[in-house]
């Protein structure tokens, strides 16, 4: 069933690619989308039979040297089952949503067929980004890894006439491969430890690495840090986390259905999914973890920030991507993992969401993408602002905190709310000062997102009609094939948050019996005994002493958490080690910080409603007033033009220096001085005598041989 | 078949020589027969060549279809394959066919130019089978003739000055080989290679000139050996021959050029530097190691900034075959395996590449890339194409090119972790320089008046295409096709190396 799940889009992709010829343009797309339903409906069936045991599917030999010996195989755990169904719903979803969006477009010409190469190449990522999940070794994923990039690649540059979206497609590519650079150095250290790239031998060997020292570049370093830091650059390229992020707002020059597909819900997530299948290694790496907190947390901010001036509907939410990838690395890095990926399942729904709906406002809009040109559209595409509108109270995290009301214990929100909201009690108890830092971080990007996402609905579906009058005349709703995805993924926004959220983020025997970690008899018994008499004692120690929260949490709790025997690494899809308790310490933070989210998304709302309802005039004014501080955030804080001026030019200037001089006149013109001289020595030599030269030639082979030749006969006949 | 090899090595040559007496003529008949007779040739060639791959046992690791005879002068005659060079065989009577294939639209002296790559064809396999001092030396220069003239004939304008370039580059690294050979003839009292393998060459230091010479003669041979290899490599910094002969060669020429040609380079560490003077490729390891990065990072910078499509892909050339060296001088046996499929995956990808830009050459009879843009609107099957060859010549996976970079990272990774962080910026860089060229030349909108008419590739282009699409993907998704016949033979190269050091050791030790 996983190979079916596997191959059916690459299968899809091949045939609406090359097939549309012979079968026709638009049996060609629905085959594709055919198979990508298919592939959707056994992840679910997957999903949800799944029981917990890793399973293993041997595919075809591939590369083997040596001792280095690797497989093309399936690994199914929790992990992969819920990427699983992550990919193939939203994507199935776009493939239906293409039909709508696609079917006319102003890019490409009367008589021009680009909607099977559009429909192949979103397969063929599908088919990549299956890859990379459910790969059983390092290699594999990176070959999935590098597989959604070319169809990243390939899709923002789909409107290739467009130099734009050349360049970012580009940008794209070569930026990701900065950070598979460390990656691939991350993967050629793991192979020299522990002589595997396999997950199971590297998984089996973590508590060896933390031991070892590894000598790379210019001194030791602890080995288990140093490839959890490698990996991790990988994972910054890929989800677009600070210093290696500027790829992503660019990317938003492809087609809308891609933006929501690979931009949102799946290939950004890639770098949490390989921090969270790593997390063996990581777990024996607290200042790689610690690192990927810290930047996790700057990101969150830092795209935060700028989401705030920005026009371009689809920039914005780009950049809430951006922050919202920021907020699952602070969940990884402290090391609740499954609370990583509660976040990027739910992330997936309602970020797919705004951006098909983002699409269906595009799409009314005749492709005008400023907001400054938007308007009172509520009554003119009802649908879609609802669908909106759900998937903003899901981003912004609108739901009743857990203090006040439970329902089957559970608390009561959209998803966003649930999810986030457990980040943010998780970086509290993360108990070191990066966390701490990070919770803060958080708490103000939630503010800050919910100001964005606010604005951008006030902006657009609110007030008067903004901008040119006959595109408004004529704006209208969007065909069946459009709106039904966004039905669906609605559905996802609201529930998905408290369906799944005790398995996520439930107690740890939940947890652990949904990731199929293995627990002992003892304690599960033991656990409903001890767990109330734990959170209490945990509460009131937090609320004691704020500061010493991280100790005193650690010693509440020590007897409930040793009960039992532990889990190795690598049993069950993730690891978290017996000393990091942070998934239970998150259940009993102070009220105060389950509330600080809440009052967080409050601010931002009235914030919002305060400069985009009632007194409009207010940003222009503030613009105005804050003129610098405004520049800065609406150029991205001038990462692009900093890169420019210290990387794409020296690069550039380089390349033509080392040509010019290194390889003319240093090389040509010095050591190679004797050579250059005779050159054209032999040339005018040549030109004199047409066939000459070919005799120069030839007579100084002979002389060689013949040396050669006579002192072999005359050795043998000595 | 007792003949099997020498009736692969010469048929070629046969072909030649009945093509030379019995074709007369230069009107378009002859013209036409003669690239039949050549296509015919080549392609026989190949098939008899299968049989030479079925027949080969990968598990043994000497050398296999071997004939000796005695020749002329008291020379032997000795041919034979071992798992390190069956596989370029095979490289050459397959790519063959198709580089016949891509000058069917020639029409200068078309029956010579045919002789030329037939020729040229039975000396670069008599390069990868020969077993004997002399008749290695022989193939090995006399490949430049065919090659030097179809340079300077068929070449573009300036080439007479890249002709003369390549020649003088390529052969005054041969002279001291040469010197080399004869100084190992008197040492060993053989010029058989098989036996040369397994000679010892004094390792001990000794005073040359008030020069202490570590490594001792070793040293000297592998120094000899490494002038004539390097240069054909091309390795930093004797490189700047191969973009010059690239941009003046012909289409065809190009393709055999980086294909096969520089093949004989690596061969050649792999035959005789690293078996026979393992004490010195040891010592000097490091050097090679620390060009091979410099190498990557070099060209691949230099790559960024032309102008012409051509130099570009020779740069990026030399910038893969430093993954090459680099493998090779690794000494393990991820690092070997890598190197030599990371040779024959080039030999498909480079030609490939070479003739993507033949296709449009072809067409518009200029290799600046400023004078081309948005071709992907008249010609979607070229982009397709071109982009597969773009993505392989990155390394993606999926593709040839990514499992030979991977496997010799992995084996440099284990003896220099510097060389290997600074060969891996290799994965940006080419990134950066091929994505930038193909952008150029295919996205966008067409906009430049010449380019309005220009035709998507033809029938007879997509099946010079098929074959090469076929192996870039097959290798890359199933490269166990090449790891199990080389392997063996790779272990036992590395297994002797080692021993070998581990002796040069006990020895030093002893003294």
């Amino acid at each position: 069933m996983e190979t079916i799940i596997l191959f059916a889009p690459l299968v899809g992709a091949l045939i609406c690619g090359f097939g549309w010829k012979f079968i026709g343009e638009q049996a060609a797309c629905w085959t594709a989308t055919g198979f990508l339903f298919l592939a959707a409906l056994l992840s679910w069936i997957v999903f949800l039979t799944f029981d917990g045991v890793t399973e293993q599917v041997q595919i075809l030999r591939w590369i083997e040297s040596g001792s280095l010996s690797t497989d093309w195989a399936i690994r199914l755990d929790r992990l992969t089952a819920i990427m699983l169904i992550v990919i193939t719903s939203v994507s199935a979803l776009v493939h239906l949503y293409s039909f709508g969006y696609m079917a006319h477009d102003e890019n490409f010409r009367e008589g021009e067929v680009y909607k099977p190469r559009f429909f192949a190449y979103l397969s063929f990522f599908t088919f990549a980004m299956l890859m990379l999940v459910t790969a059983d070794n390092l290699i594999q994923m990176f070959f999935g890894w590098e597989g959604v990039g070319l169809a990243s690649y390939l899709l923002i540059g789909f409107y290739y006439r467009k130099p734009t979206a050349n360049a970012a497609a580009m940008k794209a590519f070569v930026v990701n491969r900065v950070g598979d650079f460390g990656f691939m150095l991350g993967i050629l250290a793991l192979f020299f430890l522990v002589d595997s790239i396999k997950f199971d031998d590297i998984f089996a060997a973590a508590p060896e690495l933390a031991e070892t020292q590894l000598s790379f570049l210019w001194r030791d370093w602890n080995a288990a840090e140093l490839v959890a830091f490698l990996l991790f650059v990988g994972a910054m390229g890929k989800s677009a986390q600070l210093i290696l992020h500027t790829w992503l707002p660019d990317a938003m020059e492809g087609p809308t259905p891609v933006s929501a597909l690979i931009h949102a819900a799946t290939m950004v997530t890639a770098g949490v999914f390989l921090v969270c299948r790593m997390s063996p290694v990581m777990e024996f790496a607290p200042y790689a973890t610690g690192f990927i907190v810290a930047l996790g947390a700057c990101t969150a901010f830092f795209a935060a920030t700028v989401g705030l001036v920005q026009n371009d509907i689809k920039r914005v939410i780009a950049y809430s991507t951006c922050s919202q990838l920021g907020y699952m690395f602070v969940a990884a890095g402290v090391g609740v993992y499954s609370v990583a990926m509660f976040h990027l399942f739910t992330h997936a729904f309602f970020k797919a969401m705004l951006f098909l709906g983002a699409g269906s406002v595009i799409h009314a809009m005749h492709h005008e993408q400023d907001m400054r040109n938007y308007g009172g559209l509520r009554k003119k595409i009802p649908y879609t602002f609802w669908a909106m509108l759900i998937g903003t109270l899901a981003i912004t995290g609108v739901g009743i905190p857990a203090t006040l009301f439970k329902l089957f214990d559970r608390p009561i929100g959209f998803a966003g709310f649930l999810s986030k909201d457990a980040i943010i009690e998780s970086a509290y108890a993360g108990g070191t000062g990066v966390a701490l830092f990070a919770f803060w971080a958080l708490v103000i990007a939630a503010l800050f997102t919910s100001f964005y996402s606010w604005r951008l609905m006030f902006l657009t579906f609110y007030g008067s009609p903004r901008g040119d009058k006959h595109t408004h005349d004529h704006a209208h709703e969007s065909p069946p094939t459009m709106l039904a995805p966004l039905g669906v993924l609605a559905l996802g926004a609201i529930f998905a948050g408290m369906v799944w959220y005790k398995p996520f983020f439930g107690d740890h025997h939940k947890v652990e019996a949904f990731f199929g970690i293995p627990t002992s008899e003892v304690h599960a018994e033991a656990a409903p005994v001890s767990l109330p008499m734990a959170a209490h004692a945990a509460s009131e120690a937090a609320e004691g002493d704020g500061d010493g929260h991280g100790d005193g949490h650690g010693d509440g709790h020590g007897d409930d958490h040793d009960a039992g025997t532990h889990a190795l690494p690598g049993e069950g899809a993730i690891y978290m080690a017996p000393d990091n308790t942070v998934l239970d310490d998150a259940h009993h933070v102070p009220d105060w910080v389950i509330w600080s989210p809440f009052i967080a998304m409050l601010l931002g709302l009235m914030g919002a409603y305060q400069m985009y309802i009632r007194r409009p005039d207010w940003p222009a004014k503030l613009a105005a007033n804050q003129r610098p501080l405004y520049l800065f955030l609406l150029n991205k804080w001038y990462f692009d033009e900093i890169y420019n001026v210290i990387f794409v030019q020296p690069a550039k200037w380089l390349g033509g220096f080392l040509w010019r001089s290194g390889d003319g006149r240093v090389i040509d013109g010095g050591i190679n001085g004797l050579a250059m001289g005779i050159v054209p020595f032999f040339t005018r030599l040549a030109g004199r005598a047409q066939s000459g030269y070919i005799f120069t030639y030839a007579l100084a082979m002979v002389i060689g041989i013949v040396i050669l030749i006579t002192w072999v006969t005359i050795q043998g006949a000595g | 078949m007792d003949n099997l090899l020498s009736i692969i090595t010469f048929l070629p040559l046969v072909a030649a020589v009945i093509l030379a007496a019995l074709l007369k003529g230069e009107d378009a008949a002859a013209q036409q027969n003669a690239k039949w007779l050549a296509l015919i040739a080549t392609s026989a060639t190949f098939l008899i060549s299968i049989f030479l791959i079925t027949g080969f046992d990968p598990n043994d690791t000497g050398f296999q279809f071997v004939e000796e005879r005695e020749w002329i002068l008291g020379l032997t005659y000795k041919v034979g394959v071992d798992g390190i060079s069956v596989l370029f065989v095979m490289l050459t009577t397959f790519l063959m066919p198709l580089v016949i294939a891509a000058c069917w639209d020639v029409t200068y002296r078309v029956k010579e130019y045919m002789i030329a790559f037939l020729v040229l064809e039975t000396l670069m396999i008599g390069v990868f089978v020969a077993l004997d001092l002399v008749l290695f030396y022989l193939f090995f220069e006399a490949g430049l003739i065919p090659m030097f003239l179809i340079i300077g004939i068929w070449g573009g304008k300036e080439r007479i000055y890249a002709s003369f370039k390549f020649f003088l580059y390529t052969f005054l690294g041969s002279v001291l080989m040469l010197v080399a050979m004869i100084a190992m003839f008197v040492d060993a009292q053989t010029t058989d290679i098989p036996t040369l393998l397994n000679h010892q060459f004094a390792s001990e230091t000794f005073p040359l000139l008030g020069v202490e010479v570590v490594g001792g003669v070793q040293t000297l041979l592998w120094l000899a050996f490494f002038a004539s290899f390097a240069v054909k490599m091309p390795m930093w910094p004797v490189h700047t021959w191969l973009p010059d002969a690239h941009v003046q060669a012909p289409t065809a020429g190009s393709v055999v050029l980086a294909a096969i040609l520089l093949k004989m380079g690596g061969y050649g560490f792999l035959r005789f530097s690293l078996p026979m003077f393992p004490v010195a490729s040891d010592l000097l390891a490091p050097l090679v190691l620390w060009l091979s990065a410099i190498a990557i990072v070099y060209t691949s910078l230099v790559a960024l900034a032309q102008q012409d499509m051509k130099k570009l892909i020779a740069y990026s050339s030399v910038a893969h075959m430093g993954f090459v060296t680099m493998g090779i001088f690794a000494a393990n046996q991820q690092g070997l395996d890598g190197a030599i499929f990371q040779m024959l995956s080039h030999g498909f990808i480079s030609g490939a590449l070479f003739l993507c830009v033949g296709v449009i050459y072809d067409r518009m009879h200029t290799r600046e890339i400023d004078a081309y843009g948005g071709l992907v609107n008249r010609m979607p099957a070229y982009a397709l194409i071109f982009m597969l060859f773009t993505m392989a010549n990155v390394g993606l996976p999926g593709t040839s090119g990514f499992i030979g970079e991977f496997l010799t990272l992995i084996g440099v990774f284990q003896v220099n972790t510097w060389v290997a962080a600074v060969a891996a910026t290799g994965v940006i860089l080419s990134a950066a320089y091929a994505l930038w060229l193909y952008r150029r030349v295919v996205m966008g909108d067409l906009i430049k008046e010449s380019l309005k008419s220009i035709t998507d590739m033809t029938t007879r282009e997509r099946a010079i295409f098929a074959p090469l699409v076929v192996m870039t993907l097959l290798l890359g998704v199933y490269p166990s096709l090449v790891t199990d016949v080389i392997g063996p033979s790779v272990a036992a190269l590395v297994d002797g190396y080692e021993t070998a050091l581990l002796a040069a050791d006990t020895r030093l030790a002893g003294n």
